[in-house]
C-alpha cells in the first residue's frame, strides 16, 4: 500500500514537472515579451543587468512610443479592415459551396470536396510570384485591395471543407420536412439550414479572420508603404529603423497583437483540428 | 460533372443539380482564377526571361532551371528545405507523443497550461519569430546572459546565435520546432480521446505497464492520425518563409536561405521573377507526394 503510494506520487511529479517544463519552453517568448515591453532602456541595454529582474523601475515609456509615434494603431485599423472584408467574402463563397457540395452534388461533391481541400495545400510560396504579376497588373500595388483579392485563396478552400462536414450533420429529414412545408430548396437553405449551422458559420468566421491575421508572405510581397501594412508585416519591418531595433516597443507590440488572436483561436481550436483529421479519428 | 450526379444516386427528391451548380460555381471560379490560374502563370514564367519592370518576354526554355542547378545559394536551399523540415518533425512527433500523454489527463489549471502550450501555434508566426530574435540577439541575448553567469562563456565571447551559420541553422530549427509542437500535440490529443479506454485498460490488467501499453498498443493505434500531425507538419515547415525571412533573412552569406526565402530573394526583390518562379515549382514534388500520402490515408480510413 505505501508502496503504492509512494509510486503514484512519483508519477504525478514526473507528470507535473514535463508539462511545466514544455509550458515553460513553449510560452517563454511570449513571458519575454512582456517582460521587454515594461522595462526601461538603461535597464535593456545594460549587458551587466540580470535581465529577469527589473533592475530600473518598470515604465510605460514603450507602450507610449508604440500608440503615439509609430503606425501600430493603423496597422490595427487595417488588419481589422481586411479580416472583415475577407471573412464576408469567404462566407459568400464558401457557404453555398460547401451546402452544394455536402448535399446537391452526391458522389461527386465527396471527390469536388477534397479536390478543394487540395488547393488549401497549395502555399502562398508557390503563388506570390506570379501573384505580385497580377496584382500588378489590376494596379493594387501597395494597396490593402489586393490582400482582400487574394486571402480568400488560403481562407475559402479550408471554410469550405469545415462547413461540408457542419452541412453533413444535420439531418436530411429537417429540410425534407421544411420542403413539404412549402418552401423551396434554396428557401430551406436560406431560412433552415444556415440558422442551425451558426456555430459552424461563426467557426469559420473565427477561422478565417486569424488565417488574415497571421498572413505574412502576401502581405511582405503586395505592400511596401508603412501605413499600408498588416500588423504581421509592419511590426517586424517597420519598427525597425535602420538598424535601430526598438525593443521595447517590438515586444510590446508583438503581445497587444497576438494575444487577442490567440485567445479566440485557442477558442475554437478543437474545430479546426476536427477539420484537419476528419477520417483519420475513428 | 455536377448534372451527371443527379442520375447516380438520388435520396429522395433531393437533388438538384442547376442549383447545386449555381451554388458551387462562384467558389470554384474564383478558386479557377486565383490559385489555378497563378500557378500555370508559374509555370510559364520559369520558362521565360520574365523581369519585373520589363513587359517584354521571352522563351528560354530550361535556362532558369540550368543555371539555378548550378548555383550554390540553391543547393544550400534545398539542403536546409529538407533539413529545416525532417529534423523539426523529428523533434516534434517526439515531444508532441510526450505532451499529448501529459495533457490527456484532466487535472487543476489544465485550461490554462493548454494555452501557454498552444500559444506558438495560435500567435501569429511572424510575431513570435520576432520575439525569438530579441532573444537569440547577438549582444543582449538572454540565453548568452545565463550561459555567461553560469560561467560557460566569458563575456563577450559567447556565440552569436544568429550570427554563425550552424547555429543560425539551429536557431531557424528550433523555432520551426517550437512553432509546429502545439499543433501536432493537439492532433495527436483528439487521437488519443478517440480511443475507447477500455483497451489500454485491459492491457493494463493483463500486467502491461504503462510504457508497453503506450508503445505497443495506443501508438500503433493511433498510426493513421500520427501521419496526419506529420503530413501537415512536413507541408506547412517546407513551404514557410516567414521564420527564416525573420530571424536571418536568408543570413549569415545565405546559409540558412531556403526554397521560399531564396525564391522570394531573388524574384521580387532581386525583380528576377523567372528564377523566383523556377525555385518555388521546386516545392511541386514534394507537395504532390505529400497529397498523395494523405489522399491514401483518407481512403483508408474511409474503407475500414
Amino acid at each position: 500500500m505505501k508502496m503504492k503510494l509512494s509510486r503514484r506520487l512519483f508519477t504525478r511529479v514526473i507528470h507535473a514537472s514535463v508539462l511545466t517544463v514544455f509550458a515553460v519552453l513553449l510560452a517563454f517568448p511570449f513571458y519575454w515579451m512582456v517582460i521587454t515591453s515594461f522595462k526601461q532602456n538603461v535597464d535593456l541595454y545594460t549587458m551587466e543587468n540580470n535581465p529577469f529582474l527589473f533592475n530600473a523601475k518598470p515604465t510605460l515609456d514603450h507602450l507610449k512610443f508604440l500608440f503615439t509615434e509609430t503606425k501600430f494603431v493603423r496597422w490595427l485599423g487595417n488588419t481589422t479592415f481586411v479580416g472583415v472584408v475577407v471573412v464576408a467574402i469567404t462566407l459568400v463563397l464558401a457557404i453555398p459551396a460547401a451546402y452544394a457540395l455536402a448535399r446537391l452534388a452526391g458522389r461527386w461533391g465527396e471527390r469536388l470536396g477534397i479536390a478543394i481541400f487540395l488547393t488549401y495545400l497549395v502555399p502562398p510560396t508557390l503563388l506570390f510570384i506570379p501573384l505580385s504579376r497580377v496584382i500588378a497588373f489590376l494596379g493594387l500595388q501597395d494597396s490593402l485591395w489586393a490582400l482582400i483579392l487574394v486571402y480568400p485563396t488560403f481562407t475559402v478552400p479550408f471554410s469550405i471543407w469545415l462547413l461540408m462536414g457542419f452541412f453533413k450533420s444535420i439531418p436530411r429529414e429537417l429540410e425534407d420536412a421544411a420542403m413539404v412545408d412549402g418552401l423551396t430548396r434554396f428557401g430551406a437553405f436560406l431560412k433552415l439550414v444556415i440558422p442551425i449551422s451558426s456555430s459552424g458559420i461563426l467557426t469559420v468566421v473565427i477561422f478565417a479572420f486569424t488565417l488574415v491575421t497571421q498572413e505574412f508572405v502576401y502581405a511582405l510581397t503586395f505592400i511596401s508603404s508603412e501605413s499600408n501594412q498588416m500588423i504581421g508585416t509592419g511590426i517586424p519591418i517597420f519598427l525597425v529603423r535602420g538598424d535601430v531595433y526598438y525593443w521595447g516597443a517590438l515586444m510590446a507590440a508583438c503581445l497587444i497583437a497576438s494575444l487577442p488572436i490567440a485567445f479566440f483561436y485557442n477558442l475554437f481550436l478543437d474545430r479546426f483540428i476536427a477539420g484537419f483529421t476528419v477520417g483519420a479519428v475513428k | 460533372m455536377v448534372v451527371k450526379s443527379a442520375r447516380i444516386k438520388s435520396i429522395g427528391a433531393a437533388q438538384n443539380p442547376f442549383l447545386s451548380t449555381a451554388m458551387f460555381t462562384p467558389a470554384a471560379l474564383y478558386i479557377l482564377l486565383l490559385v489555378a490560374g497563378p500557378f500555370l502563370l508559374a509555370i510559364f514564367y520559369a520558362f521565360s526571361d520574365a523581369r519585373i519592370g520589363s513587359t517584354e518576354l521571352h522563351y528560354v526554355g530550361l535556362e532558369n532551371f540550368r543555371s539555378i542547378w548550378q548555383s550554390p545559394s540553391f543547393r544550400v536551399a534545398v539542403r536546409n528545405s529538407c533539413i529545416f523540415t525532417i529534423c523539426s518533425q523529428i523533434v516534434v512527433v517526439i515531444c508532441a507523443n510526450i505532451l499529448a500523454i501529459t495533457l490527456e489527463q484532466s487535472f487543476r489549471g489544465r485550461g490554462l497550461v493548454r494555452f501557454l502550450i498552444l500559444l506558438p501555434w495560435v500567435a501569429p508566426i511572424s510575431l513570435g519569430a520576432i520575439g525569438w530574435k530579441w532573444i537569440l540577439d547577438s549582444i543582449y541575448s538572454v540565453i548568452t546572459w545565463v550561459l555567461v553567469a553560469l560561467h560557460f562563456y566569458k563575456p563577450f565571447s559567447a556565440p552569436m546565435w544568429l550570427g554563425e551559420p550552424h547555429l543560425a541553422i539551429a536557431s531557424v530549427l528550433l523555432v520551426h520546432s517550437w512553432r509546429l509542437l502545439p499543433f501536432s500535440t493537439v492532433i495527436l490529443l483528439a487521437g488519443r480521446t478517440a480511443i475507447p479506454k477500455d483497451i489500454p485498460e485491459a492491457a493494463a490488467v493483463d500486467g502491461a505497464g504503462f510504457w508497453r501499453t503506450q508503445l505497443q498498443i495506443v501508438i500503433p493505434m493511433m498510426r493513421p492520425i500520427i501521419s496526419v500531425a506529420v503530413l501537415f507538419g512536413l507541408i506547412f515547415t517546407f513551404t514557410d518563409m516567414t521564420v527564416v525571412y525573420i530571424l536571418t533573412a536568408g543570413g549569415p552569406f545565405d546559409s540558412t536561405q531556403t526554397l521560399p526565402s531564396l525564391a522570394f530573394a531573388l524574384g521580387i526583390q532581386g525583380s528576377d521573377l523567372a528564377a523566383g518562379a523556377a525555385i518555388s515549382l521546386f516545392l511541386v514534388p514534394l507537395l504532390v507526394l505529400l497529397a498523395y500520402f494523405m489522399l491514401r490515408l483518407a481512403h483508408r480510413t474511409e474503407v475500414t
